[in-house]
C-alpha cells in the first residue's frame, strides 16, 4: 500500500514540475517575441533615414552636422548586438530629429516639401510604435519575472537555470544619448 | 483578463444554445401552420434549419452588424493618424490590428465587434473623429481595444444579432398569423393558427426581455474593466475622461443606433430629450461614476 502511495506522490510531482516548466518556457519564448517586435519598430524607424538624408540635403546641404549625426546614429544602430545598444541608437536619433525638424524652420522650401512632410509624419509614427512595442516588452517582461520570482515556481526556475530579463528604462537610456550641437 | 475571456466564450455558447432552442420551436410551429400536423421530420428539420442559422450569425456577425448601423472601412491614406495610432496600441496590446470602420453620424460614438481579435472591427463615427483631439481619440481606440482583447464583443456581438433575429422573426409571425386569420375565417386551420398568434405573441413580448436579460448578463462592470484596460495601454487617463465628457455632454442622438445593438457603444447612444441617461435600466455605468474610478487609476 505504502508504494503505491508513494508512486501516486511521485507522479504528482513529476505532473506539476513538467507544467511549470513549460509554462516558463512559454514566458520566455514571449519575452522574445515581444523583443522582437521592439526590433521590427526599430529596423522601421532606421530604413527611413536615408530618404529623410536625401530629402534634406537638396534644401539644407550646409547643415552638414546635423546629417552627420543622423546618418550617425543609423549606423550606431547597424553596428548595435545587445537591446541597450539598440534603445541608446534610437534614443540618439530622436533627439538629433528633434533639432533637424527645429532647424528646418528656417528653410520654407525644405517644409513645403511634400516628401519630407509625409517623412515627418512617418518618424513620429514610428516613434510612438517603439514606445508601444518598449511598453509591451515591459508588461511581458514583468510577467515572465513575476512568475518567475514566486515560490515555488522559484525553485523550478534555478533548478533550470532561467534568469530574469531586464526591463528597458527610458529615463537612463536619455541621460546616455549624446547633446546634438548647433 | 484570461478568466474574463474565457468566462465570456461560456456565456456566448449558452446564449447559442438558447438561441436554438428558440428558433427550433418557432420553426416547428411554423411547419404545424403549414402542414397543418406535428411530426419528427419538421422537428428535425426545425432544429437543422437553426443550427445551420446560428452557425452562419456566429461566422458572420461582424458584418451583419455592421451593415445594420452603415459602416464603410477607414483608409490609411485619408485617416492617417489614426490607423498609425491604433496600430501603436495593438503592439502595446500584443494584439492584431482589426478592421477600422467609420459610421457618417454625427454623434460622437465608438463601438467594437467581431468573434475574436483575428477577426474583430472597431468602427467610429465622423463625430468622434471631428469632436475629439488625438488624445481623447487614443482613449476610445484603446477602450475598444480593450473590449476585444476581453472578448466583450463575441458576447455583444452575438447577443445583438439574436436579439435582432428573434425580433424581426416575432414580428413577420405576427403580421402572417394575423393577415390569414382574416382570409380564411371559415377554415379548420384555426387552431393552429391560434397557436401561431399565441407564439408570436410570446415572441413579441419575449424580445425585449431577453435583451434585457442579455444586457445583465453585459454586465456594466465590463465598461469599467475596458476603461481602465484602456489606461493600462494609452498610460494617459486624461484622454479617456476628457473624452467621456465629451461625449457625454453631447447633445445629437446617435441615428443609427437601435435596442439591440446600444450596449455595443463606448457611451450609451440612446438618449432622451434632455440628453441624459437613465440609470436605472442602461447599459453603461453613468459617465461621472467611471471618470471617478479613471480618477483613482495611478
Amino acid at each position: 500500500m505504502g508504494w503505491i502511495i508513494a508512486l501516486v506522490v511521485v507522479v504528482v510531482i513529476a505532473i506539476w514540475l513538467i507544467g511549470t516548466y513549460n509554462s516558463l518556457v512559454q514566458a520566455r519564448n514571449k519575452v522574445r517575441n515581444a523583443f522582437a517586435q521592439i526590433d521590427t519598430q526599430l529596423q522601421r524607424r532606421f530604413d527611413l533615414i536615408p530618404n529623410l538624408v536625401e530629402t534634406v540635403k537638396g534644401y539644407a546641404s550646409h547643415e552638414k552636422e546635423l546629417l552627420e549625426n543622423v546618418t550617425a546614429s543609423r549606423s550606431g544602430y547597424m553596428n548595435a548586438h545587445t537591446p541597450g545598444e539598440k534603445m541608446a541608437a534610437d534614443n540618439q536619433l530622436t533627439s538629433t530629429l528633434k533639432t533637424l525638424f527645429a532647424v528646418s524652420e528656417n528653410y520654407p522650401e525644405l517644409k513645403a516639401n511634400a516628401n519630407f512632410s509625409k517623412l515627418q509624419d512617418d518618424l513620429k509614427g514610428t516613434e510612438d510604435k517603439v514606445a508601444f512595442s518598449r511598453q509591451f516588452y515591459n508588461d511581458t517582461v514583468t510577467r515572465f519575472n513575476d512568475k518567475l520570482q514566486v515560490f515555488p515556481t522559484n525553485i523550478i526556475g534555478s533548478m533550470f537555470g532561467f534568469k530574469e530579463e531586464e526591463l528597458f528604462k527610458t529615463d537612463e537610456a536619455a541621460k546616455t544619448a549624446p547633446k546634438v550641437q548647433f | 483578463m484570461f478568466d474574463i475571456s474565457k468566462s465570456n466564450k461560456r456565456k456566448t455558447y449558452g446564449i447559442i444554445g438558447v438561441f436554438i432552442l428558440l428558433l427550433t420551436l418557432i420553426v416547428y410551429f411554423v411547419g404545424i401552420y403549414w402542414f397543418e400536423e406535428a411530426s419528427i421530420g419538421v422537428a428535425i428539420f426545425a432544429m437543422i434549419f437553426s443550427i445551420i442559422v446560428s452557425w452562419a450569425s456566429y461566422y458572420n456577425s461582424d458584418k451583419i452588424v455592421l451593415s445594420l448601423n452603415g459602416a464603410r472601412k477607414a483608409t490609411k491614406e485619408e485617416h492617417q493618424r489614426m490607423v498609425e495610432n491604433l496600430e501603436g496600441l495593438c503592439i502595446a496590446a500584443g494584439l492584431p490590428m482589426p478592421e477600422l470602420y467609420i459610421m457618417d453620424d454625427g454623434s460622437p460614438n465608438a463601438f467594437a465587434t467581431g468573434r475574436n481579435p483575428e477577426h474583430s472591427v472597431i468602427c467610429v463615427t465622423t463625430g468622434l473623429l471631428q469632436k475629439l483631439d488625438s488624445n481623447e481619440l487614443e482613449g476610445v481606440l484603446a477602450h475598444e481595444l480593450s473590449h476585444i482583447k476581453n472578448y466583450d464583443i463575441l458576447l455583444q456581438t452575438v447577443a445583438a444579432v439574436f436579439v435582432g433575429f428573434v425580433t424581426i422573426i416575432s414580428d413577420l409571425f405576427f403580421r402572417i398569423g394575423v393577415r390569414s386569420s382574416r382570409s380564411r375565417d371559415d377554415d379548420n386551420g384555426g387552431g393552429a393558427q391560434a397557436i401561431l398568434l399565441v407564439v408570436g405573441f410570446i415572441f413579441l413580448l419575449l424580445s425585449p426581455i431577453f435583451a434585457n436579460l442579455l444586457k445583465l448578463a453585459l454586465s456594466r462592470n465590463r465598461e469599467y474593466l475596458a476603461d481602465s484596460s484602456a489606461v493600462e495601454l494609452t498610460r494617459n487617463p486624461e484622454g479617456l475622461i476628457s473624452a467621456l465628457r465629451k461625449i457625454s455632454s453631447d447633445t445629437d442622438p446617435l441615428e443609427q443606433a437601435n435596442k439591440a445593438t446600444e450596449c455595443m457603444y463606448i457611451s450609451n447612444p440612446i438618449k432622451n430629450k434632455k440628453g441624459k441617461t437613465s440609470s436605472l435600466f442602461s447599459t453603461h455605468p453613468s459617465v461621472e461614476d467611471r471618470i471617478t474610478q479613471l480618477q483613482n487609476i495611478h
